[in-house]
């Protein structure tokens, strides 16, 4: 669909924010992903959250790794740079991106493979180094571009769309991002947007590495059997498509529920998942608070949403290497060449 | 002294226990060397081990500036019991052998001279804490060496105060080492040895350095700002120098440092680190060896195809897979000019000393500004950790760092429609934006994936294909931009050549001297750079055979130039050493000689040089 152009045209009465900018205006290409998918609804709410802080959308880098998560970084702010990496670098290309230049804003965005597979080592050093990103993985728990594998973030006994038992047990990286020391931690849903807005904002805001794992499910390769918009379904009453090629148009999940609220979530395959958001009274500046807890509702089979914690006495990366406050890509060649007559004294100390 | 005594053309070498403390000994005679004006070259053979191990250290010293290897040593000092039977075969006849006799030992050889030197006892007498016994062996033969070998005693002392002048107590404990090595001598052995040094001029304008430290520093003078790396031997000692330098000559004054050196969990994070902060704007490296080339080489496909900027130090060693990491060779030829997969190709830089080191840090930043692409520079072992006497550094306070294709705020609204990949110049280079730059105007999307003028996702296979023959374009632009080939005419008429690259030239020059001198005369062509320049394939036409010296098995810059320029391969014959040693002239003159001495046709092709040496 990337031949499809987005008309430029903008009804004059949209609302506008403190730069005079639309929502459109910090909109990207329209998206390729299959009609209803979880991401298009993250992508919707980053949007969202650059416009609502009247961010410069030009002193943001996005930046990704590969996969259908990947992809959405073109589908929002068109007047930030971006970068496509490769397959689980995200964390290294943005880390050199952001040591060149720490004034800028970095989105990143992942998925569970990119993430919790071929790039586990780099996500887990990124944090370690306290990289001031607001990294969004967008985890479905499936391969979507190679039709459907189970990820790492898959839990263990959870059925493909085949019916196979998933064999292996899940990574948790909210779990591991708070042991691993990110100093700003969350989970929600991409059906959420009342959530995950105000969340990306407080990430965006937040100077250090801070993490949303986004449960946003995919709706090709987790379908439901019986469904009228299954596969088995849309082959026995439709020949003339091509198998892979097709997928049915679905409405995005939506839920909307109260904090402290547990509420049971219907997927596109049928099943469900419970999110329970964490009430008022949690207190997200105690560490061991938050792994208990995430422990605690995964033993419910729950899955627990929203900030589960914060650090805000983190020091970011460039406060430990003690970098110059300028960036260091506007710093002037006449500044960083020591010139002649230290290397005459260089000379000397190598006879 | 005996009429026999013959100066400044000789071959020293330690045999030594790794960690033992002997590494700054060694250096430190030739350093003393140096200083008494004498040409030399050192070579630290060492383990891939932190202690326990045989380690060596060869000076090759010499007047006549010959100063590549050459096996027969001179002189031994032999401190190693491990390795006393390989180390005295060694030594030429009429050589010296020394050794450590607190523990006698026979051995069989009656045509060298054997000096046994109570080492051991004499610490021991001297030191009760067993770490000085231990340290201060190194630095009592060093005593009994400036004697035996008439290293000046004045020399040793100033070197000495320039190093611990802050600490007068390790000054003077040095000293007192010294002359109990000198001491034993003077009574009990004669002196000096037939083989000796003496004081001379060769080394007015010349420094003592390291293609590493040469490398790191080279980089802080090229405005690098960023450093990203794993550590790697023979790699580590480059981001080390940068480190140093820019920490010192970089702060600022609230205490921060107009610099960032991180090391990465592996060499993938490090060179993906490296090509984020040249996207971004920065001028960033990263240094590695073999190994890490293998596993930086998606990203660098990336650079490549997405046109970044990257400046790569890759300190080859013996491959392949883990190898030998402590010795030298030229073999990743192959894997760096085509590293990654699908159609890439990458510039490559071949510096041949730790002088040019320097100035091809330097460079390699300006050229892959330039031309946007991955710029490797291809050291080695040999050239990176060992210490070469080279002409000092200079620096052209008129240089201008060559930033490429940029567009500014201004330039961007001048421009009518500007895509990041269009080719408005016709030399398959386009114009990139830092972000940031505009709030309107430059934004662009970088991808792996394959994309259109403006960087937008494109399955078209015409514009895919058009891509390619632009990057190929570029390629070709770099012809003329990177360092031409050094060529030496030794004589205008005849047919034979021979090619070199990197650290081989020393042993090159060398033989050419040697072959000279019998009437042979050979021209000579140095590469520095590919893709290659119109002056190799010229020097390759005007030539009938051309020897082409390699320190890897499967020939690869002949199969480089075999694969790059047209019907050439029946001329090239290969000479190829791979044993990890740096090359001797030797080994080359036995080389060509064999081929001139068997075949009948290539003999006819030799034509004297200009003038005899």
């Amino acid at each position: 669909m990337t031949f499809i152009k987005k008309p430029i045209f903008r009804h004059p009465s949209l609302p506008k924010n403190d730069l005079g900018l639309t929502y459109r205006d910090y909109e990207g290409l329209v998206s390729t992903l299959c009609a209803g998918c979880g991401h298009d609804s993250i992508t919707a709410s980053i949007v969202q959250s650059c416009y609502d802080l009247s961010l410069p959308a030009h002193k943001i880098a996005k930046l990704s790794g590969i996969g259908c998560s990947s992809k959405t970084t073109n589908y929002f702010l068109n007047q930030s740079h971006g970068f496509n990496t490769v397959h689980g670098r995200m964390p290294s290309v943005a880390t050199g991106a952001n040591l060149a230049n720490r004034d800028l804003i970095y989105i990143g965005v992942s998925g569970d493979g990119d993430t919790a597979s071929i790039g586990l080592g780099q996500y887990c050093h990124a944090i370690r180094r306290q990289l001031n990103v607001t990294y969004i993985v967008e985890n479905n728990g499936t391969y979507g571009l190679t039709k459907g594998q189970f990820s790492a973030t898959n839990d263990k006994k959870s059925k493909n769309k085949k019916g196979a038992d998933n064999p292996f047990g899940a990574i948790d990286l909210a779990l591991m991002a708070i042991e691993l020391g990110a100093g700003f931690v969350a989970r929600s849903f991409s059906g959420d947007k009342e959530q995950l807005v105000p969340l990306i904002k407080k990430a965006i805001a937040y100077n250090g590495f801070s993490l949303i794992d986004v449960i946003s499910p995919c709706v090709t390769f987790n379908n439901h059997p019986h469904s009228t918009k299954s596969y088995d379904y849309i082959r026995e009453h439709n020949t003339a498509m091509g198998e892979l090629d097709f997928v049915p148009e679905k409405e995005n999940i939506q839920a909307k529920y109260s904090e402290g609220e547990s509420v049971d979530v219907t997927l596109h395959d049928g099943n469900s998942i419970n999110l329970q958001k964490l009430d008022g009274n949690y207190d997200p500046r105690d560490q061991d608070k938050a792994v208990s807890i995430l422990r605690k509702y995964r033993g419910e089979g729950k899955v627990v949403t929203g900030l589960l914690y914060i650090n805000e006495d983190a020091n970011e990366m460039h406060e430990t290497l003690k970098t110059s406050t300028t960036p260091l890509n506007a710093i002037p060649m006449n500044d960083l060449c020591p010139g002649i007559d230290e290397l005459d004294k260089l000379n000397k100390s190598y006879t | 002294m005996s009429n026999n005594s013959s100066y400044n053309e000789l071959v020293l070498k330690f045999a030594n226990v790794n960690g033992s403390g002997s590494a700054s000994a060694n250096t430190f005679c030739a350093k003393a060397l140096f200083r008494m004006g004498i040409p030399v070259s050192a070579k630290n053979i060492f383990p891939s081990n932190i202690q326990g191990l045989p380690t060596w250290y060869e000076i090759k010293i010499s007047e006549s500036e010959q100063l590549a290897r050459r096996d027969g040593i001179d002189v031994m000092v032999a401190m190693n019991a491990q390795t006393y039977e390989q180390d005295i075969n060694e030594v030429l006849e009429n050589g010296t052998f020394i050794y450590d006799s607190s523990l006698l030992r026979d051995f069989k050889r009656d045509d060298i001279n054997i000096i046994g030197i109570p080492i051991a006892k004499l610490c021991a007498d001297a030191y009760t804490d067993s770490r000085q016994r231990q340290l201060f062996k190194n630095i009592v033969y060093l005593g009994s060496l400036s004697l035996l070998i008439g290293i000046d005693f004045d020399v040793i002392k100033q070197l000495l105060s320039d190093q611990f002048g802050s600490k007068p107590k390790l000054y003077d404990q040095n000293i007192k080492a010294l002359e109990i090595g000198r001491q034993y001598v003077k009574e009990n052995i004669k002196y000096p040895l037939e083989k000796q040094v003496r004081k001379s001029n060769k080394n007015t304008n010349k420094i003592m350095i390291n293609g590493n430290e040469a490398a790191g520093l080279g980089a802080v003078y090229a405005g690098a700002t960023v450093a990203s790396w794993y550590p790697i031997t023979p790699s580590t000692s480059l981001v080390e120098s940068f480190e140093k330098h820019a920490m010192k000559l970089r702060k600022n004054e609230d205490g921060t440092f107009n610099a960032a050196i991180m090391q990465a969990e592996d060499e993938l994070s490090a060179v993906g680190m490296a090509i984020g902060a040249n996207w971004n704007g920065a001028r960033a490296f990263t240094a590695t060896s073999g190994p890490g080339i293998s596993l930086m080489s998606e990203f660098i496909g990336l650079a490549y195809f997405a046109e970044i900027p990257l400046v790569l130090f890759n300190i080859q060693r013996g491959g392949p897979s883990t190898g030998m990491p402590t010795r030298t060779q030229q073999s990743d030829v192959l894997s760096c000019a085509y590293a990654s997969h699908g159609d890439t190709k990458q510039v490559l830089l071949f510096p041949a000393d730790p002088n040019e080191c320097f100035y091809f840090a330097i460079e390699s930043f300006d050229y892959a500004e330039r031309l946007q692409t991955p710029v490797i520079v291809l050291s080695d072992l040999d050239i990176g950790m060992n210490d070469w006497v080279v002409d000092k550094l200079e620096w052209d306070p008129n240089y201008k760092h060559d930033r490429g294709k940029v567009l500014n705020s201004k330039e961007l609204e001048n421009a009518k429609d500007f895509g990041r990949y269009k080719d408005v110049d016709g030399d398959g280079i386009p114009y990139r934006t830092i972000p940031a730059t505009h709030p309107e105007l430059g934004a662009y999307f970088t991808r792996g994936t394959s994309h259109n003028e403006y960087g937008g996702y494109t399955e078209n296979g015409v514009i895919h294909a058009k891509t390619l023959d632009r990057l190929e374009k570029k390629f070709d632009t770099g012809k003329s931009l990177l360092p031409q080939p050094e060529i030496i005419i030794n004589s205008p008429k005849t047919k034979i050549g021979i090619i070199n690259f990197g650290s081989t030239t020393k042993a090159i020059n060398e033989t050419l001297n040697h072959l000279s001198s019998k009437g042979i005369g050979i021209n000579h062509m140095r590469i520095r750079a590919f893709p290659f320049s119109k002056k190799i394939d010229n020097f390759i036409n005007e030539h009938e055979v051309i020897f082409i010296v390699e320190q890897n098995r499967d020939a690869q810059m002949k199969k480089l130039l075999v694969n790059e320029i047209d019907s050439i391969s029946s001329k090239l014959l290969s000479i190829l050493n791979y044993d990890g040693m740096p090359l001797t002239a030797q080994f080359l003159i036995d080389k060509i000689s064999e081929h001139l001495e068997e075949d009948i046709d290539i003999n006819q092709l030799i034509a004297p040089p200009i003038k005899i040496v």
